[in-house]
């Protein structure tokens, strides 16, 4: 046998490998789907069927319909929670990395550390001064005065306008160190404030690390399960992780409801994933966070 | 230029306004709940309709702490998970990545199916594993049986429920991966050509230079892998919350009980305490090991 031919042979065995290993990857995801497809009794026939015979559509209109947990509300919950979330996390995390990339103050490599350091702090430590806190300023179960509006997701969305996340800051300041002073002084030259600096100069450069924010925050935010599960408790407030989480509890026999349900809530972000794959992986490599 | 020189207060104000939101969420969302906290753990407290009452008694939750049997248990699960579960998500992870990296055809395919994990909603994936490892209808007890291996209780079983989680977790190791990957695209070809004519084979060239090379990214993924596992809680909540016979009760399990589900809020927080000094305590540990085995090019 040549080298040539021991390589080639080599590159086969490791592209049937790769491809063995990624299916088996998929399995779970792919299972779930297929399986929210079927009748309640084919989902336990041995050997699996892969490919349900007659796809069931019905169970994703019962898992909405399930009484006593308004799957609709949960969603629209969700969006409420997670767009003012990634607005707010995008909005301080441009401000925050400008005064950190753009602009010298005293005490701002301390903050820079703080901030590093607050990534790698375990939620927990502060999860329960921080339900105290806002128990005492009367955010759990927030109304708010004058409009009568049920508002009970200020914990939730609240943080985030606040920097909550060091890792988008993060990636915005390393993003915009890489971009040249020189532009900077030119517009200063012509009379340009900071913010139109900002807004006008900077801004239209990121829009690619500006994308992989809300990429991963949307993704953060819609995935996120302890804080909404000690702050939210009235139904009425749940978002769809909640709402996942009691389905589990109350079909334990009925899994291709309950796998509809949870097929309908990977949609959404596997539709991003599929539209903005490359942002992920730009995040990632800029960082090396992200994700989990 | 000039002009800012001249007064370095407008850029303080600037700077500070402009980092603002950082600076006071700091305060308020950070570093006054991790100070509260401290102080919740020398307090017994109770929760009800008027509010938290607190009453001080010194150390007890912390003698607590070190003999509660159940924390006692929730630590040592904590630190089996994260013993095995961490060096096995290396090993796979830069595996995949060298499998990667090799000129087979789709890769980006391949990157795309083994990231998708870590996208699916955690509370969705516990959902499905709950049912994957499900000891009469599961596909794992079905995928082992091809190889002849008997169905296993899985979560069931006291023996096999951690180990369980151990084999999830290395189905989401999607970041570490794509990190690994990035790093070998940097390292110079001209390196492995040269080992090359010099004899060296392959395993020789990863061993010996594609290793070294890499271990910062090693390091790097080591340290936010431990902190993360030391945090596991979605899983073990929705798929066994805790058991068997608290076989899955985690650290952070275990504080959200005692904080939320019993409100012993001062015992839960000086648990807090005692894992937010552990993970500390790791880092920094890591931190100085490091120096023997991470290589850093001049």
């Amino acid at each position: 046998m040549t080298k040539q031919t021991k390589q080639t042979l080599g590159l086969v065995f490791l592209q049937i490998f790769a491809t063995l290993l990624v299916i088996s990857f998929l399995l779970p995801t792919l299972w779930m789907i297929s399986s929210s497809l079927k009748s309640s009794t084919e989902i336990f026939v041995v050997p699996i069927k892969w490919i349900p015979d007659n796809p069931r559509w019905q169970n994703y209109v019962d898992a909405f319909n399930m009484p006593g947990l308004p799957m609709w509300r949960f969603a629209w919950n969700t969006f409420i929670v997670v767009t003012i979330s990634v607005l707010g996390t995008v909005v301080s995390s441009v401000m925050v990395a400008f005064s950190f990339a753009r602009i010298n103050w005293p005490g701002r490599s301390i903050m820079f550390g703080l901030m590093l350091a607050t990534l790698m702090l375990p939620a927990i430590v502060t999860l329960i001064p921080r339900f105290i806190m806002f128990k005492d300023f009367g955010w759990i179960n927030y109304t708010i005065p004058g409009l009568d509006l049920y508002f009970p997701w200020l914990p939730l969305v609240v943080p985030p306008w606040f920097a909550a996340g060091g890792f988008s800051i993060f990636l915005m300041y390393q993003f915009l160190r890489g971009i040249p002073d020189d532009l900077d002084e030119a517009a200063k030259m012509d009379g340009a404030g900071r913010i139109q600096i900002l807004t006008q100069i900077l801004l239209p450069l990121c829009k690619p690390v500006l994308a992989t924010i809300v990429v991963f925050a949307l993704i953060q935010y819609y995935n996120e399960f302890m804080e909404p599960l000690i702050y939210l408790s009235k139904l009425d407030s749940w978002v769809l992780a909640l709402g996942i989480r009691a389905f589990n509890d109350t079909n334990v026999q009925n899994w291709e409801l309950v796998f509809s349900a949870s097929t309908v809530m990977l949609f959404p972000v596997l539709f991003l994933f599929i539209v903005a794959q490359r942002y992920f992986v730009q995040g990632i490599t800029m960082t090396g966070f992200g994700g989990r | 230029m000039a002009k800012s020189k001249k007064t370095p207060w407008r850029d303080w104000a600037a700077g500070y306004f402009f980092a603002s939101p950082f600076i006071i969420g700091m305060l308020v969302f950070v570093a006054y709940p991790i100070g509260y906290a401290f102080w919740l753990s020398f307090q017994k407290t109770d929760l009800d309709f008027g509010g938290l009452t607190t009453k001080f008694v010194g150390w007890d939750n912390f003698v607590k702490v070190f003999t509660d049997p159940t924390a006692k248990t929730a630590l040592y699960n904590t630190a089996f998970y994260t013993v095995f579960a961490v060096p096995l998500q290396l090993v796979f992870s830069f595996s995949l990545a060298l499998l990667l990296t090799q000129p087979i055809r789709f890769r980006d395919f391949y990157r795309a199916g083994f990231y998708l994990p870590i996208i699916v909603p955690a509370v969705a994936s516990a959902v499905v594993w709950q049912r994957v490892f499900n000891p009469d209808y599961g596909i794992l007890n079905d995928m082992i049986g091809w190889f002849g291996v008997p169905p296993q209780k899985w979560l069931f079983d006291k023996d096999l429920a951690k180990p369980a989680f151990i084999f999830m977790s290395l189905w989401q190791i999607g970041r570490q991966m794509v990190i690994f990957i990035a790093g070998l695209g940097n390292i110079p070809q001209s390196l492995l050509e040269a080992a090359s004519i010099d004899g060296a084979n392959g395993f020789q060239r990863i061993m010996k230079i594609t290793l070294p090379l890499m271990t910062p990214l090693v390091f790097y993924n080591m340290v936010i892998a431990i902190i993360n596992s030391f945090q596991i809680f979605t899983p073990a909540l929705i798929m066994t919350d805790g058991g068997p016979e608290n076989a899955t009760l985690f650290s952070v399990l275990n504080i959200y009980r005692e904080g939320f589900q019993f409100f012993n809020m001062g015992y839960a927080s000086a648990l807090a305490w005692e894992l937010f000094v552990i993970v500390i305590g790791f880092t920094i540990a890591q931190f100085v090991i490091s120096r023997r085995w991470v290589y850093y090019e001049e």
